[in-house]
């Protein structure tokens, strides 16, 4: 049992918009937290710009929310100095994805131990109401009043393209699917990136109503759990099968359709492959998918360069700068 | 028969060796200031190297110099003209002649002077000495041909072989200036200790081409000795102003008891500080090749709030990149030094030149108030002093610190006298109290505007930092007026109060005529040019200033002292506006040169005589 509860991480009171998606990922964020157990004090939260980054002035750990999509070079920097902090790292799509995107991948690439929060909700909220790279094509706001004329990035795509060995995702209106992604995502060692899907109530609403309610995700959506066949359904009635070079929908009982002709969810597989088709997948043809998704160790980036610190050090034969000048050639002047 | 060759007393010499890139003129250059002084000389050594990657053997843009500059006593710039020119192919002696002095000694491969080597350096005849109108002393010597000559019993292969010609004329130079070739076998089986056999063959190339000298010497009627006057005893090392900048950072943190963080991108001429660092593993010292410049000062940033001694490093365009996340650090008062390794500009400019045209980008190229200390290093040894202090200021005073230095002093190098550490002030961040525990805002503040640091981990700290602008009590958001106003302000009386050292005035301190002023790396050839008008016999004194913010105490003082005052600077005058600026009724001459070059000190003593005549 933990010795802290949500309360002890809590700080001040949120500002945005009522029903903002914002507030049930903190409360989950908060909750998460408490279970994990990790001291107020030994956790940095660090942010970007947008709506979503204002988050870390409602965390009553050490915080700092910075610049437009660098929190993931400066969560970097401060992970790799102090590696005993936990850190969270809290950015939106257009932080996040557009001008962090070259942080993220790198992150991500780099496998540092930041936990990686993605608050997708596909626009652009606090400049009020244009487009996001993850909108999609066609999409009409502000900047795009006859529809975007491009194609969006796919959050899961973008971190298995960069050699991601963590990815889950949630809906921010589900706290419990939420709070248990976050504690896994705290729980793996490396990079571990968490999509949550978000309204934004003024400028895209509705954009998730499909998973918005648990009846809609029953039939909208599959939790994956590692170890467990890929079923979901109200009843459970539906299944994902494999079928030659993809995956396909089956309905248990149809067809001649038995619990072992469905897969089972392997999030620890090395290969990333049919996790991306997990990860790919949408309405409505499919069911979006929940849960973690690709969960594979790998060496951390700050693990091996403290590892490296050390092993040099036992090498080498100068551990001080008189030491160090000593390594040079010198002369004596009498 | 050496010894029917007159030996001249020299005060101070200067050597350039030329070649192609691939040549090996810069580890020529290098052993023969190693080795002289080692003898106590004075030195001062300057890479002149292309920008191209590697360009075509034997082009124009292919050749790099390296010059060194020796002196009895204390020498302070890398020389302004050579008295012997090494020039290893035809193109080299194309581009590099106008370096010689009209008394110099030119060596010449005669064997890189063929046919298809005087068309690639462009030549229209094939006498390149009397197309070029060259009168001085040439010694051409058939380098190749003897130099294979003298490894062919070795066994070594043509290409390995020819990669020894540098060390034929290495020993040539060794020979003009009567050095010890001992020093240099040394110095040679040290470098290839895991490969005595390159050792050993570079030292008889060396041989060769010392002999070659002691025994063909039909073209030069002298050879030279510059005898070391009295130096300040102790242990020497030859540093350049890289290295120098990376071990002040290393003795910083090491002072301090802080991790130190390097957090960079490469760019030309800045990028040997990460390699340096990134050597320094069991000092504890942690470098990230970040993804970019932005990632570069934005780790150290995240460093610094995790308790570091955070540094990136980078050169103008670099800075240009880093420029927002330098504010944050200004406006989240975390410590944090910014390297400018100033090149050529604007955009990507001359990367492999010098120029001091960052100043005003780094005193004010960012948005809003973002007053930032601001240091330039004055020589390649100062580096070191000037990454201390500057790490000092950042760590003391809770803010980022910008330290210049350039290309010249970067690259260039001298004798260093090993500093001690206990020498060197202590270093005392201002650390959270006991007391304060529970009852924290990061923005609280001790007698100096400077706010107290809480490093996460600690219990009883937790506090946010963040762009937005902040209640100046609590920390909080907030847009208020008032609020903002005193935070302004408070930032900017922040970095006011920080104490620096008077500047310093030398030579005619009392009665000069005429007052240079510069600031940092033009050091070297503002004293020499003072040197030699004070020879003339003119009253001439120089303040040259490393703390441009703040500015000394004594500067309006120093700058109003004197009849006349000259601001000579490598741009087209930012320190003369900025101390206008900060300085009423200051109407000083300039003197402003943009060539990517070093000063010349004969062009800066002529500029100096007609300021003095007006």
């Amino acid at each position: 049992m933990s010795e802290f509860t949500a309360k002890d991480y809590k700080k001040g009171q949120p500002r945005w918009c009522p029903g903002c998606g914002d507030h049930f990922f903190l409360a989950s964020l908060h909750k998460a937290m408490a279970e994990l157990g990790v001291s107020p004090w030994d956790i940095a939260v660090i942010s970007g710009i947008g709506c979503s980054s204002r988050l870390p002035y409602y965390m009553n750990t050490y915080a700092m929310q910075t610049i437009h999509g660098r929190a993931a070079a400066i969560a970097t920097g401060a992970k790799v100095t102090n590696p005993n902090l936990t850190v969270w790292q809290v950015s939106g799509d257009g932080d996040g994805l557009a001008i962090g995107g070259n942080h993220f991948i790198h992150a991500v690439r780099r496998n540092i131990d930041l936990n990686m929060i993605l608050l997708n909700n596909r626009i652009y909220g606090l400049t009020k109401g244009q487009y996001s790279p993850t909108s999609p094509r066609g999409f009409v706001s502000k900047s795009s009043p006859y529809g975007t004329v491009e194609d969006p990035f796919r959050p899961a795509e973008l971190c298995f393209g960069a050699r991601g060995r963590f990815f889950a995702r949630a809906a921010a209106s589900d706290p419990a699917g939420t709070v248990e992604i976050l504690k896994a995502a705290a729980q793996h060692k490396g990079a571990s990136v968490c999509e949550i899907l978000q309204n934004c109530m003024i400028f895209n609403n509705g954009v998730y109503d499909y998973l918005a309610k648990k009846e809609d995700r029953a039939k909208n959506a599959i939790y994956l759990k590692h170890g467990e066949p890929m079923l979901f359904g109200e009843n459970n009635e539906y299944g994902l099968a494999q079928e030659g070079f993809g995956i396909k929908v089956v309905k248990l009982g149809e067809n001649g359709v038995t619990i072992d002709d469905i897969l089972v969810h392997d999030a620890h597989c090395q290969d990333n492959t049919l996790h991306l088709k997990l990860a790919m997948m949408d309405g409505p043809d499919f069911p979006v998918a929940f849960g973690v998704i690709r969960d594979v160790e790998a060496p951390t980036y700050n693990e091996a360069v403290h590892a490296q610190l050390e092993e040099v050090s036992a090498k080498k034969k100068y551990h001080n700068f008189a030491e160090l000048l000593e390594t040079n050639d010198t002369w004596e002047v009498k | 028969m050496t010894n029917e060759i007159e030996v001249k007393e020299l005060e101070q010499v200067v050597v350039r060796f030329s070649g192609d890139s691939g040549d090996g003129m810069q580890l020529a250059g290098n052993i023969f200031s190693t080795v002289s002084a080692t003898v106590g000389n004075g030195i001062s050594t300057f890479p002149d190297y292309p920008a191209d990657i590697r360009a075509p053997q034997g082009s124009l843009t292919g050749v790099s110099g390296f010059q060194v500059h020796i002196g009895a006593g204390k020498v302070y710039t890398p020389g302004d003209k050579c008295d012997v020119l090494v020039a290893m192919n035809a193109a080299a002696l194309k581009t590099q002649y106008k370096f010689a002095k009209p008394t110099a000694c030119i060596i010449i491969d005669t064997d890189a002077f063929q046919k298809a080597d005087l068309q690639k350096a462009q030549f229209a005849t094939d006498n390149p000495i009397e197309e070029m109108g060259i009168k001085q002393d040439v010694i051409a010597a058939p380098i190749t041909t003897i130099v294979k000559e003298a490894l062919a019993d070795t066994g070594m292969d043509n290409k390995a072989a020819l990669k020894c010609r540098n060390m034929f004329a290495l020993g040539l130079v060794c020979w003009l200036f009567n050095r010890d070739l001992s020093l240099v076998e040394n110095f040679l089986r040290e470098k290839f200790a895991k490969k005595p056999e390159i050792a050993e063959a570079n030292i008889k190339v060396v041989q060769a081409g010392y002999d070659y000298g002691a025994n063909t010497h039909s073209s030069v009627d002298h050879t030279y000795r510059i005898e070391s006057k009295e130096k300040e005893p102790g242990r020497y090392m030859d540093i350049t102003g890289n290295k120098a900048t990376a071990y002040g950072f290393i003795a910083a943190a090491e002072k301090a008891g802080k991790r130190l963080f390097l957090g960079s991108y490469p760019i030309t001429p800045a990028t040997d500080v990460l390699h340096e660092l990134a050597k320094h593993k069991s000092l504890g010292v942690i470098t990230v090749q970040c993804e970019d410049e932005i990632s570069g000062a934005a780790s150290a940033v995240g460093a610094a709030f995790a308790g570091a001694l955070a540094v990136t490093s980078t050169s103008g365009p670099g800075i240009c990149l880093k420029s927002e996340a330098m504010n944050l650090a200004v406006t989240t008062e975390l410590p944090l030094v910014i390297l400018d390794v100033q090149r050529g500009g604007p955009s990507t400019g001359l990367p492999t030149k010098s120029e001091q045209t960052d100043l005003l980008q780094a005193l004010f190229g960012r948005n809003g108030e973002s007053p930032m200390p601001v240091i330039a290093a004055t020589s390649p040894t100062n580096c070191f002093d000037a990454a201390y202090e500057a790490s000092k200021i950042a760590l003391e005073h809770m803010t980022p610190v910008i330290l210049l230095t350039d290309a010249f002093i970067a690259n260039g190098s001298s004798a260093w006298k090993l500093p001690d550490l206990a020498d060197y002030p202590a270093i005392n961040p201002p650390y959270v109290t006991e007391e304060m525990k529970d009852n924290y805002t990061p923005y609280k503040r001790n007698d100096q505007d400077v706010r107290y640091w809480a490093i996460p981990g600690q219990e009883g700290y937790t506090h946010i930092l963040g762009g937005l602008e902040k209640d100046g009590n609590t920390g909080a958001i907030s847009t208020d007026p008032e609020n903002h106003d005193k935070m302004v302000h408070l930032r900017a009386s922040k970095v006011a109060k920080i104490p620096v050292p008077d500047v310093e005035v030398e030579g005619c301190k009392d009665d000069a005529d005429l007052l240079i002023v510069g600031f940092g790396s033009t050091y070297g050839h503002l004293h020499s040019a003072m040197d030699e008008l004070i020879k003339e016999g003119k009253k001439v004194a120089l303040a040259q200033f490393s703390y441009i913010n703040p500015l000394p105490k004594n500067t309006e003082e120093v700058l109003k002292k004197y009849k006349k005052v000259v601001v000579a600077e490598q741009n087209l005058g930012q320190f003369a506006a900025y101390l206008r600026m900060k300085v009423d009724n200051f109407v000083p001459y300039q003197y402003n040169e943009v060539k990517g070059q070093p000063f010349v000190i004969s062009e800066l003593v002529a500029a100096f005589n007609e300021i003095l005549n007006k």
